[in-house]
């Protein structure tokens, strides 16, 4: 038996060895995204300002980004300028990229949140609803729907949502973005459909798994036991199986955040919202290096914090890896 | 292609391979399609005729035209060699590279283990679309470029499967007597190791597969994947949704031809893992 302390130790000493991975998972990101850009053939400069620049006005930009300077102090003067809050100024808007970051978080944080919201609202009970009738007709219908869903690319179902609920029935519009300071509601329907296509994609994906992760814990002896006692079935399903089903799934709802990231760039694109997505599509087409360096970053500094949040969580629901 | 006949055999006589054989029909017909359209297609599929633009379904044009009147059907057509090329690609290299570093991680001890998978790790952590538009804005928008970087996203899927696999084989009995006989390291793993995890990575491969022809679609459809005037599916449902108004039909047709290969190799995916790996079988 191993006695509380004992395990205590161990958990925390999990939580260490995860955050320190963290932290260099973080450092070799930074110094990739950061070497991407400066490794590729030509001079950043040049590419920003393209071919028809004057020597001049190349020296300036070069002078303005630092990039006389060794490689290794440009990479601390950026770290520096991250940890201190001074992102530096985009080169297409003129403005703090800051303050940038901050506006089109705001369409795309909502975006993402109520993506997972559709996603796990439409998944989870669908998913139920198809392992209690296995092999039923309700099971094969919502199996249909899982396959067309994880098959549709979102951007396909943003398009048909546009042709559907803007261009035939005229109730939203075809695109674009209300400003939350102007109308609240305003804002939430400029993002109910560029939510929906996300999320009804990864609704798929959710019912598959809680279908699959529901059907082996009913197997489980547990749940016999359960039954075995007398428990009303709905106790059954909801308080053990349920329950136990759910650790996988905020598994991978966590891992599918990536991939929900991805995704808003380019549905952001079909809805021209001006989310993080498209200022980071935007300025990579446009060479504005700073705010590509810093967006990328920042992307994918999400994605690594919200893997580490799965890690810790499934730690947390499922006390046997504490022990391993 | 002798397992082929194999697998429709036992497809036929389970309830699952109902989906397995639907899968390998639409597979089927994605691949005649593509492979018609190196010899025929209906029209030349990037020859414009401005008097026929948006014209809707019809006897002439089955699938009607674009806004150039180039025709819709010959260019789907031509759209699916594009597909299948970005998504033989994307698998092959993130296969062969996959394999390669799972395998050497598999069979090397300590710290070069280590440093790989967690190279893996870092690699996995960028979003694929995000790493996809850096790599081809910076390296040039194109199909190259794009199959490119849909492979180096596949690298560690197959590399941490490849090194999984391969970690559960290396302790068999046959593998054991391989090395008593005398084998190398490498002629191990490629005569006993590699073909005993093959249908893992076959599977793979198929999802995969699919999923590099969502990929190749998105990008095609941001305008970095396939360029002008070729035709791509993605690409196709980029210049539709500007029409949309006027010809809806052109924004259905691209994206049906997307949707239903993409079902079709997830089908036959999940059918080859319920056919080649029974402990999965009864959970998909």
């Amino acid at each position: 038996m191993m006695s509380e302390d004992n395990e205590g130790v161990l958990v925390l000493a999990y939580f260490g060895r995860r955050f320190i991975g963290f932290l260099v998972t973080l450092f070799v990101v930074s110094l990739l995204v950061f070497l991407v850009i400066r490794v590729i053939p030509g001079d950043p400069a040049q590419i920003m300002l393209g071919t028809e620049a004057t020597p001049e006005s190349l020296a300036a930009l070069r002078e303005r980004l630092g990039l006389n300077a060794p490689l290794y102090v440009q990479y601390f003067i950026w770290i520096d300028g991250l940890l201190s809050g001074a992102l530096g100024e985009s080169l297409r808007y003129g403005v703090p990229i800051g303050k940038l970051v901050a506006t089109r978080f705001a369409v795309t944080g909502p975006l993402a949140l109520l993506a997972i919201a559709i996603a796990l609202g439409l998944g989870i009970p669908l998913g139920i609803y198809a392992a209690i009738h296995r092999n039923r007709f309700g099971d094969y219908g919502i199996m249909v729907f899982s396959q067309l869903g994880l098959a549709v690319p979102s951007f396909w179902a943003g398009i048909l949502l546009i042709l559907l609920f803007a261009v035939r029935l005229r109730w939203f519009s075809a695109g674009g973005f209300v400003p939350w300071s102007e109308s609240v509601p305003g804002a939430m329907k400029s993002i109910l459909l560029p939510s929906l296509a996300l999320g009804v994609i990864h609704a798929a994906v959710v019912t598959r798994l809680t279908r699959s992760t529901m059907l082996e814990v009913m197997n489980q002896e547990y749940i016999r036991t359960a039954r075995g006692k007398g428990l009303v079935e709905r106790m059954v399903l909801y308080k053990h199986a349920l329950r136990n089903a759910l650790i996988p799934i905020v598994t991978v709802v966590g891992l599918q955040f990536a991939s929900l990231l991805g995704g808003t760039i380019i549905i952001e694109n079909v809805f021209y919202l001006p989310g993080l997505g498209r200022l980071a599509y935007q300025a990579i087409s446009h060479r504005d290096l700073p705010v590509v360096q810093d967006v990328v970053l920042l992307i994918t500094v999400m994605v690594v914090v919200m893997n580490l949040l799965v890690d810790l969580s499934y730690v947390l629901l499922d006390p046997r890896i504490r022990l391993e | 292609m002798v397992i082929l006949p194999t697998l429709i055999r036992s497809a036929r006589r389970s309830r699952k391979g109902v989906n397995l054989m639907l899968g390998i029909t639409l597979v089927g017909i994605v691949l005649i399609t593509a492979g018609i359209s190196w010899v025929y297609t209906p029209y030349d599929p990037i020859e414009m005729s401005i008097p026929e633009r948006l014209q809707g379904p019809s006897g002439a044009h089955l699938l009607g035209t674009d806004q150039y009147g180039r025709d819709v059907l010959s260019r789907i057509m031509q759209g699916a060699q594009n597909s299948l090329l970005v998504g033989i690609v994307a698998v092959g290299i993130g296969m062969t590279v996959g394999i390669f570093i799972g395998g050497w991680s598999a069979f090397s001890t300590g710290w070069s283990d280590e440093v790989l998978m967690r190279a893996m790790d870092i690699l996995y952590a960028f979003p694929a679309v995000l790493n996809a538009i850096l790599f081809v804005t910076l390296l040039g928008p194109g199909v190259i470029n794009a199959m490119i970087a849909i492979g180096i996203h596949n690298i560690p899927i197959f590399a941490r499967l490849a090194r999984g696999n391969i970690l559960a084989v290396r302790e068999e009995e046959y593998v054991m007597a391989a090395y008593a006989l005398g084998r190398g390291r490498w002629s191990t793993a490629s005569r006993h190791v590699l073909p005993n995890i093959l249908p893992a990575l076959i599977v793979q491969g198929t999802i995969q597969f699919a999923v590099a022809i969502l990929a190749e679609a998105g990008l095609s459809y941001l305008g970095l994947g396939t360029q002008l005037p070729y035709a791509s599916w993605g690409r196709m449902l980029r210049e539709a949704q500007i029409f949309m108004g006027t010809a809806p039909c052109l924004a259905l047709f691209p994206g049906l031809a997307i949707a239903l290969t993409v079902l079709g190799l997830n089908l036959l995916g999940d059918g080859l893992r319920d056919q080649l790996d029974p402990r999965l079988a009864n959970t998909g």
